[in-house]
């Protein structure tokens, strides 16, 4: 949410501008109603500068979106229906024009950068806020592209694509781009059929040992050779330019911190950067914009190799990045304004000149995107509700651009991204502390995110330095991804958070003479059991004994953990808090239980997820069992491919299914050696439903198992199955077709599980 | 400075208002009647507040701190040893059959942040020469399930099997008594061979014996308040009828078994070969006889289930106590230094009452006259209660006192609590002159026949007919407790002794020593004539959860009749 005196500076701006450019004033065509064509924090941060520019706003929305902030966030809101629809442009500029918008502002993503759609935007008579759909689409082809830019001066990634193969034609070619090289089969991927060399020595080993993979490989061995930088930084400029010409550049922004070659931490200005590069950067990529006939916002994006001070023409983003607000921080403006101005033919509200002074004056930005995923399982994408969600607070300097509040549902149909925290500071320095700070307020429960690897990177030397480059997150794979030591202290709150929290709730009971110790050798031990979240979980043990109210004795035992504290003091202090003076510290926590028998703990500016162990009896008596014979979505998903057949015999970790979330592809592999016995769902199913249950993938049997163990499946079970959960999919291992009948009747689970024993008893 | 001018213009103005405004009050006053005097609250209170005279650095209380300490500790490693239960080999294989302990069963039945309120914890201590009977077998007490204060049963299969001694036929049923008096919800947790058998004929035949215990979950079914049984081990013949005669019930597979004669008896009698599990297993009675209701896969499913089935009694819970009461103004823990073993020594008890009630106020009652009993009003955890405390023997005065305010509270509806200290009522020709037996017999006609629910805390002597007049275990206290310090008998030893030899008795020489180790506090909990001992720091607490126990749920209050007093 744009902060208030944000909004106020934005206002300032707003109003200095008329005055400056009263001639041009009359020229442009004011614009008084927009329809935004996205979803989301984007579509909530267009919204905010329309309202203050009292343009009317259109939202649109899907199904999966009805509840969602951006759809609630304007009066007029207009529902398309499938969750796909944000793609479809005729349907949306036949919303826009019943809607009687006059411009369409596309966000970023979706249609942000289809020329084909800003054309017929045009051809409709709608104002597309974005640049003239030409300059979209020259810049989308990436070889017509980077002709234009070696026209234009703007210096491109030196290489030779041709058809001559001959190694020392070859070998020449390197030599003049320029050693270090990469030689690079013209099919290849995946790292296959690569090599880099280093000097003119090594070249032709290194060519023909690529050929050779490449033939084995994929039975071609056409290379190409290109320079190779073994350091490279993601350094892009922030460009602005008007109907009249006129282009200015707003600071560069280094988004060199990327996983999955998406950027997750960005920040302005560049650090490390010589002052004559940066000015360099910046002329060329307004002479990038100008080469195009670029109008609005853009970005062009270098690669910077940090052992040369060289940077090369990547690629230009036709449209208004995620990470804008880290330039509008630098520059005190409000970008989508400037969007506004343009598209309405006005002029560049301010000159290159005064940007620079501004740049001068104003310190450092940084952004790191919250998403919805885990940092641990290589990123792979999270959705689900936000049961908790606390932000940090927000301030001049403290900035958070979101599109979800508390109790809303991050859906796996769109990006994972939960919301941006925009951090200002007046040095870096200042500024990763500022953001380290700000990072630990921010408490999210419901879904895993990358929140506490932000912190991590944060407290990274390297980056706290400066050396960042785009590898750096596997370059320090030890540092950020080895778990922290576990503190006891998080477990004694866990367990005396969950004793308050009933304690509470029996408010009857809350004074007076309970609690208190009571006769001779009085012993109230209570015992908890929590899993760690780690990828092979410890069992904690926490023994608490009440002295007194809000008097416990607490003992923390696991494999790596032995600590215990006398007479602790504990008490609430939120509903959902605790404070507890430890024999050294007062610690405050917040813990979030959910329903899938996890607690969040936020302690010391740290999460910690536990699982609260289960009982002894929990899974015998809701009829559950812990079977490696059944393979789980882990996530609402769709099924791409079955990569087995029925009958298959499979090894452990063999691929079973592919399947796709959240834009992000997942293999899901077979948890032991085995046939498969059952493949769940078709390819193309999808089984998107929102519940922490999981969907049934895949049955398997063990090889040693001599009969086929799920021929009794009653037909109507296996076409339920599909919709079965894991619980009542784990009790069709237990065969047999009555008890399978029962479930679906919704009969007990203890009797089932009693019969279920006694016919398996008999076999 | 133009707002002070303003306000000094009012001022004056003021000032100006005031002369005419004197000189009525004057006229006034010389005239008509005088001005109500306001007390503040808290000058008001300053009058029952008790004042506390006692000095932790005195000798005599540095004397009676270690005296008691030796006691206390004595007890506390005791109780310890008693809480272990059964002999270390029984219990683990209890452990070893994935069985909970009986004590962590109780703490998993009651509520995370209460007290369980435990009884005779003492019992059967060296009672059976040829066995060690910790707790009697038998752990009963009150807890707090669900926000329902309930009377908890709990064998203890650690300790001979968990078979019935006649002590724990006693502790059964006292528990049994105390639910019914308090109106508490009863849950059973059967882990228990049946009576013992070397000692049926103490536990089978009589009234208040074994038969008993089925008889009392009749009525008080009757009654309304619910008997809950769970079945975690064998419930053999007359053991049967616990869970069959409970108002639900609940079995763990595998582990309780419920059956009127197990597979040796049955083959016995019919020839029929059968197991324990199919003869009277949990899924035989939950599917096949009904005799029980819920299965559970073990103890702590088991106590799952039996706190869901409480929570489903839809008990009345009452606010009780207010969220707002102070603690006495002196420290409970003082009372070590004020209570002594030697009870030749006068236990000053207005020091007693200031360390149990709230704030320390006391509202006393008669103050000045009969001032051997103590009689007055005082809340405990904000709950009003009429206190009679012994501060000597009884005389004719005392007694008379002590029924007047009896009758007092029962018209109140306020509960009692004697703080019993007493060799007994005065003796000698002054004394029956005054007709000290029909007015000794006063106080004992209002004791007995006062409805309001009554506790008795025995700080120090209790002997002789003063049992009675300061509610002795024949009197029927809701509650009755003893302190460490504390001995019963109907004479001191030393008196016993003397009489015995006056009426010309050879007096055994062993015989003082007996009757002094007879009175104990524990000796006589270990016979369960009262319901625990206690740390008498812990009195407050212990009347407080009693007080709950007593008005919570559904109990109403009883009008009281009184007999006839002799005049």
């Amino acid at each position: 949410m744009l902060h208030a005196s944000r909004s106020r500076a934005l206002t300032r701006v707003l109003t200095a501008i008329p005055s400056r450019h009263l001639t041009t004033q009359s020229s442009s065509t004011p614009i008084s109603s927009v329809l935004i064509a996205n979803r989301g924090e984007i579509a909530l941060r267009v919204g905010r500068t329309a309202h203050e520019l009292g343009v009317k706003c259109t939202t649109i929305y899907t199904d999966p979106d009805a509840n969602s902030q951006h759809a609630l966030s304007s009066p007029f809101a207009v529902n398309l229906g499938a969750p796909s629809a944000y793609l479809d442009g005729e349907r949306i500029i036949k919303v826009a024009k019943e809607q009687g918008c006059e411009a369409l502002h596309p966000g970023y993503g979706f249609l942000s950068e289809n020329s084909a759609f800003a054309r017929r935007c045009v051809e409709e008579g709608l104002v597309f806020i974005g640049p003239p759909w030409k300059a979209i689409e020259a810049m989308g082809n990436k070889s017509r592209s980077k002709e234009i830019m070696i026209e234009a001066g703007v210096p491109c990634i030196p290489g030779y694509h041709g058809k001559n193969q001959a190694p020392e034609y070859l070998l020449e070619e390197a030599g003049n781009i320029g050693f270090p090289v990469m030689v690079k089969a013209v099919k290849g991927g995946g790292g296959k059929g690569m090599r880099i060399a280093m000097n003119q020595e090594e070249f032709l080993d290194r060519l023909e040992s690529a050929k050779s993979e490449g033939r084995n490989s994929f039975g071609d061995d056409e290379m190409l050779v290109e320079k190779y930088i073994s350091t490279p930084r993601h350094i892009e400029v922030q460009v602005f330019a008007d109907k009249f010409g006129n282009a200015v550049a707003l600071g560069e922004r280094d988004c060199s911190l990327q996983r999955r070659h998406q950027k997750i931490l960005e920040e302005a200005p560049a650090p490390n950067l010589a002052e004559d590069i940066r000015q360099e950067l910046w002329e060329k990529a307004r002479a990038a914009a100008l080469a195009v006939g670029y109008e609005g916002a853009g970005t062009v994006e270098f690669i910077f190799d940090n052992d040369t001070n060289e940077f090369f023409f990547m690629e230009m983003n036709t449209r208004l990045q995620v990470e804008h607000p880290v330039t509008e921080e630098i520059t005190g403006e409000d970008l989508v304004s400037w969007q506004f101005k343009v598209a309405a033919g006005e002029p560049l509200p301010l000159t290159q000149a005064e940007i620079t002074q501004r740049i001068a004056e104003r310190g450092w930005a940084m952004e790191a995107r919250i998403y919805a995923e885990n940092p641990n399982q290589n990123f792979m994408p999270d959705s689900g509700k936000l049961i908790h969600l606390r932000t940090p607070k927000l301030s001049e300097t403290v900035r958070i651009d979101a599109g979800f509040v508390q109790g809303d549902t991050v859906s796996s149909n769109y990006d994972g991204m939960i919301a941006k925290l925009i951090v200002s500071g007046p040095t870096r320095e200042v500024t990763i502390r500022k953001l380290h700070a700000a990072l630990q307020d921010y408490e999210v429960v419901g879904l895993s995110t990358n929140i506490e690897f932000l912190k991590r990177i944060c407290k990274s030397s390297d980056f706290i330095k400066g050396d960042v480059e785009t590898g750096y997150i596997q370059k320090h794979t030890d540092e950020l991804f080895t778990p922290d030591p576990l503190d006891p202290e998080v477990f004694a709150q866990a367990a005396l958070g969950i004793l308050t929290k009933e304690h509470s709730e029996n408010s009857n009971f809350a004074v007076g003479p309970h609690s208190q110790s009571i006769g001779f050798a009085a012993n109230t031990s209570r015992s908890f059991s929590f899993l760690t979240g780690a990828s092979e979980p410890e069992l904690i043990k926490v023994d608490i004994s009440q002295l007194g109210p809000k008097l416990y004795d607490v003992s923390v035992e696991g494999p790596s953990v032995s600590q215990a504290y006398d007479r602790l003091i504990c008490e609430s202090t939120r509903p959902t808090s605790i404070s507890s003076f430890f024999p050294r510290t007062r610690v405050e926590s917040t813990l979030i239980p959910t329903e899938d028998g996890k607690l969040t703990i936020f302690s010391k500016g740290k999460q910690t997820q536990l699982q609260l162990a289960k009982p002894s009896w929990y899974e015998k008596a809701l009829g559950l069992k812990d079977v490696a014979n059944t393979v789980l979505a882990p996530m609402p998903c769709k099924v791409l491919r079955n990569e087995v057949k029925e009958g298959n015999e499979v090894e452990k970790d063999q691929a079973l299914v592919v399947i796709e979330s959240m834009k992000m592809e997942t293999v899901i592999r077979s948890p032991q050696k085995g046939v498969v016995s059952k493949l769940v769902h078709k390819e193309g199913v999808s089984t998107l439903r929102f519940t922490k249950y999981s969907t049934l993938l895949t049955l398997l049997s063990r090889i040693s198992a001599k009969q086929e163990p799920y021929s009794c499946f009653s037909k109507r079970l296996v076409s339920l199955l599909g919709l079965l959960t894991v619980i009542k999919a784990n009790v069709i291992l237990d065969r047999s077709n009555d008890v399978n009948e029962d479930i679906l009747k919704g009969v007990s689970y203890h009797r089932i599980h009693s019969e279920t024993r006694k016919m398996m008893s008999l076999q | 400075m133009s707002t002070s001018r303003i306000a000094r213009g009012v001022l004056g103005a003021s000032r100006c208002l005031r002369k005419p405004h004197r000189s009525n009050n004057f006229f006034f006053r010389s005239t008509s009647r005088c001005i109500a005097t306001h007390t503040t609250p808290s000058q008001a209170n300053a009058i029952s507040v008790l004042p506390t005279i006692v000095d932790p650095s005195s000798e005599e209380y540095k004397e009676n701190v270690r005296q008691m300490g030796e006691v206390m500790t004595r007890l506390e490693e005791l109780t310890k040893k008693i809480h272990q239960g059964g002999p270390q080999k029984a219990r683990e294989k209890h452990i070893a059959r994935k069985k909970m302990l009986p004590r962590d069963r109780v703490t998993a039945l009651i509520d995370p942040g209460t007290s369980f309120l435990e009884l005779s914890a003492l019992a059967g201590h060296e009672v059976y020469p040829e066995a060690e009977v910790p707790a009697g077998g038998i752990i009963t007490g009150v807890g707090v399930i669900e926000g329902v204060t309930c009377m908890i049963v709990a064998n203890d299969s650690t300790v001979k099997g968990g078979t019935y001694f006649p002590i724990t036929v006693k502790k059964h049923l006292r528990a049994q008594a105390i639910a019914q008096e308090n109106n508490l919800p009863c849950v059973y947790l059967v882990d228990s061979g049946g009576a013992n058998l070397p000692h049926q004929a103490d536990v089978f035949p009589d009234k208040e014996h074994f038969g008993r215990i089925f008889f009392n979950q009749a009525r008080m079914s009757s009654m309304g308040i619910p008997q809950i049984s769970v079945v975690m081990g064998p419930c053999t013949a007359g053991g049967a009828y616990v869970p069959a005669m409970s108002d639900e019930s609940i079995i763990v597979d595998e582990q309780g078994t419920i059956f009127l004669a197990g597979p040796p008896l049955v083959k016995a009698a019919t020839g029929e070969v059968v197991t324990a599990e199919d003869l009277g297993g949990g899924k035989m009675h939950t599917t096949v006889s009904g005799v029980s209701d819920y299965l559970a896969v073990d103890d702590a499913h088991a106590i799952i289930l039996a706190r869901r089935s409480i929570s489903n009694l839809n008990w009345p819970k009452k606010e009780f106590p207010p969220p707002t009461y102070q603690e006495p103004l002196h420290d409970p823990e003082e009372l070590i230094g004020i209570a002594s073993t030697n009870h030749r020594k006068p236990l000053p008890i207005h020091e007693v009452i200031s360390r149990i009630v709230d704030g320390s106020v006391f509202s006393e009652f008669k103050r000045d006259y009969g001032t051997t009993l103590v009689t007055g009003f005082a809340h405990i955890y904000g709950h009003k209660v009429g206190i009679i405390a012994n501060n000597g023997i009884l005389f004719s005065t005392s007694s008379l006192k002590g029924a007047h305010f009896i009758e007092l509270c029962c018209q109140r509806q306020i509960p009692l609590i004697f703080l019993q200290n007493i060799s007994g009522f005065m003796v000698g020709t002054d004394a029956e002159r005054e007709g000290i037996a029909k007015n000794g017999s006063k106080l004992v006609t209002a004791v007995a026949c006062a409805n309001v629910p009554k506790f008795t805390v025995v700080v120090g002597a209790s002997n002789g007919a003063g049992n009675y007049g300061m509610c002795g275990r024949a009197y029927s206290p809701r509650f009755l407790w003893m302190w460490p310090n504390s001995k019963i008998g109907v004479m001191g030893a030393e008196q016993l002794s003397a009489v015995m030899e006056t009426v010309g008795r050879a007096v055994d020489p062993e015989l003082k020593a007996r009757i002094e180790s007879e009175s104990e506090a524990i000796f006589s909990s270990a016979r369960l004539w009262d319901d625990g001992v206690i740390p008498p720091s812990h009195t407050r607490r212990v009347l407080g959860l009693g007080l709950m126990a007593a008005l919570g749920g559904k109990n109403e209050p009883i009008p009281t009749k009184f007999g006839v007093f002799r005049m």
